[in-house]
């Protein structure tokens, strides 16, 4: 589980963030959704750790992250998989390096385990035959999905995904969702993801936070969001749904 | 950004670096890597280069030398000297300047702007040693190994320049390449050197980790990173020149 309490976050004073608090839950995919420029960015960012926070908590089972020393941050860290936007795999590494890459730096396994556990997190996200191709030669559905095996290559506690269908087709957008979903609920991990996609938002959305000028201004589900009574969330989803 | 700040960064940069590498196996790996890519991938142009400054070094001292009083041997201690003290180090470190440090520029600022470095810090990595460290390590032990080349060559190319032109016999060029050699010009060659090396490489680092935006600052990174190690460099030669070679 995690939990934000109070965080504020501002960029040459221009407040982001303005007290901000709530509670991602363990084995859900927790959506984080609000139009460009509300802050959901900076505050994934905040949360693993990529830009500090002004004041506040951030709670991995109950460890305050943001307040932890530089050593103890990266045993956090080594919990948290990521899958950013644009995948950010590593171009000079292929496919099966690319997703080996976490379990090569921090794991103990021998060289033919870590083989399996590649191919075993490929296999998870439906990409078998392609471990030798490199980035440049995946479509980006397939960049997505390596990003996918990659973040849950060490068997995380907690996966973050930034805006997992952009530029993506409806289609493959869907695959992804199921895939994301799925691997949640297998492995019981605390899933946090951002999102434009009401598709996605309707679909995952175990939990729903929406965060309107820095301000979280509404929470929910996905059976609560479209009767919320909240005028700007009803703004937003209007300007998506029609 | 004022010159104190960036001056800042880039210390607090360099400090940053020398951490403790996850995986000593993959630091060895990857400083290998670099320096293939440094020193095989930098071989033809230092080669090319060296031969060259070597051949116009004893063409030009050559047409100066109208008086024949001092001895022709003095065109090849003059190109020995030139070669070793200034020639190599200096000017292939510059040329180095622009084709690795470029390289090591536009690689990170490339890494950086497609969250490449992000990822590695989300899971844990340090990602600036990881990066960094193998490239400067790499630059410190190959780029001297390149001067010896440049430093060979030079002399080669003044020979080969000297003799077929007509300009000294193949036994004053002898005579004058081991008159009066000292080797402490060697030692401070190879101290320049060193020193070129790391700014090259920290310098280039540096300006590439910390690119933010697009292919547009991808590029003037890759060209400020030539362009403040060209300057680390002269500004570098003097002061080292000062410091050791006061008599």
């Amino acid at each position: 589980m995690i939990e934000i309490k109070n965080v504020y976050k501002s960029f040459n004073g221009k407040t982001v963030l303005d007290n901000v608090s709530a509670v991602f839950a363990k084995g859900k995919t927790n959506l984080v959704i609000g139009a460009s420029g509300s802050g959901k960015s900076v505050l994934m960012k905040c949360l693993v750790g990529l830009e500090p926070i002004d004041k506040g908590q951030i709670l991995y089972d109950n460890r305050d992250f943001a307040n932890l020393n530089y050593e103890d941050k990266k045993e956090v860290r080594r919990e948290i998989g990521m899958l950013f936007q644009g995948a950010a795999l590593f171009d000079s590494l292929c496919v099966e390096e690319n997703v080996g890459f976490p379990l090569k730096m921090f794991s103990t396994m021998s060289k033919s385990e870590q083989m399996d556990r590649v191919n075993f997190c490929l296999k998870c996200v439906n990409l078998e035959n392609a471990n030798k191709k490199f980035p440049s030669e995946i479509s980006g559905g397939m960049k997505k999905r390596v990003g996918i095996a990659r973040a849950i290559a060490l068997n995380p506690e907690y996966l973050f995904c930034d805006e997992p269908n952009s530029g993506l087709d409806p289609l493959t957008s869907r695959v992804i969702d199921e895939l994301i979903k799925e691997i949640t609920q297998e492995f019981q991990i605390t899933t946090i993801i951002n999102s434009h996609d009401m598709k996605t938002v309707m679909d995952l959305g175990d939990t729903i936070c929406f965060i309107h000028q820095g301000v979280m201004w509404w929470q929910g589900n996905n059976t609560q969001i479209l009767n919320s009574g909240n005028k700007e969330l009803d703004t937003f989803l209007k300007a998506y749904l029609f | 950004m004022n010159i104190f700040t960036s001056i800042g960064r880039y210390t607090l940069f360099v400090r940053g670096l020398f951490s403790r590498p996850e995986r000593f196996a993959v630091f060895w790996e990857r400083t290998l890597h670099e320096m293939t890519a440094i020193g095989v991938g930098s071989l033809g142009i230092v080669a090319a280069i060296s031969l060259s400054v070597g051949a116009v070094t004893t063409v030009q001292t050559a047409y100066q030398l109208v008086s024949g009083i001092v001895p022709r041997s003095i065109i090849s201690t003059i190109l020995r000297d030139s070669t070793i003290l200034e020639l190599a180090p200096t000017i292939t470190c510059l040329v180095l300047a622009g084709k690795v440090g470029a390289n090591i520029a536009s690689e990170l600022g490339n890494m950086s702007v497609s969250e490449q470095i992000d990822a590695l810090d989300v899971m844990g990595v340090n990602s600036s040693s990881y990066l960094v460290l193998p490239k400067i390590v790499a630059g410190v032990f190959v780029i001297p190994l390149l001067i010896i080349v440049a430093m060979a060559l030079g002399i080669v190319g003044g020979y080969w320049a000297g003799v077929m032109g007509g300009a000294i016999t193949p036994r004053d060029f002898t005579a004058g390449i081991l008159d009066d050699f000292r080797g402490f010009t060697v030692v401070f060659s190879f101290i320049k050197t060193i020193t070129f090396a790391f700014l090259i490489t920290s310098i280039s680092s540096f300006h590439g980790y910390y690119t933010r935006g697009g292919a547009l600052e991808v590029g003037r990174s890759s060209t400020k990173a030539v362009v403040y190690s060209c300057v680390g460099i002269l500004f570098s030669d003097f002061i080292l020149s000062q410091m050791l070679l006061e008599n």
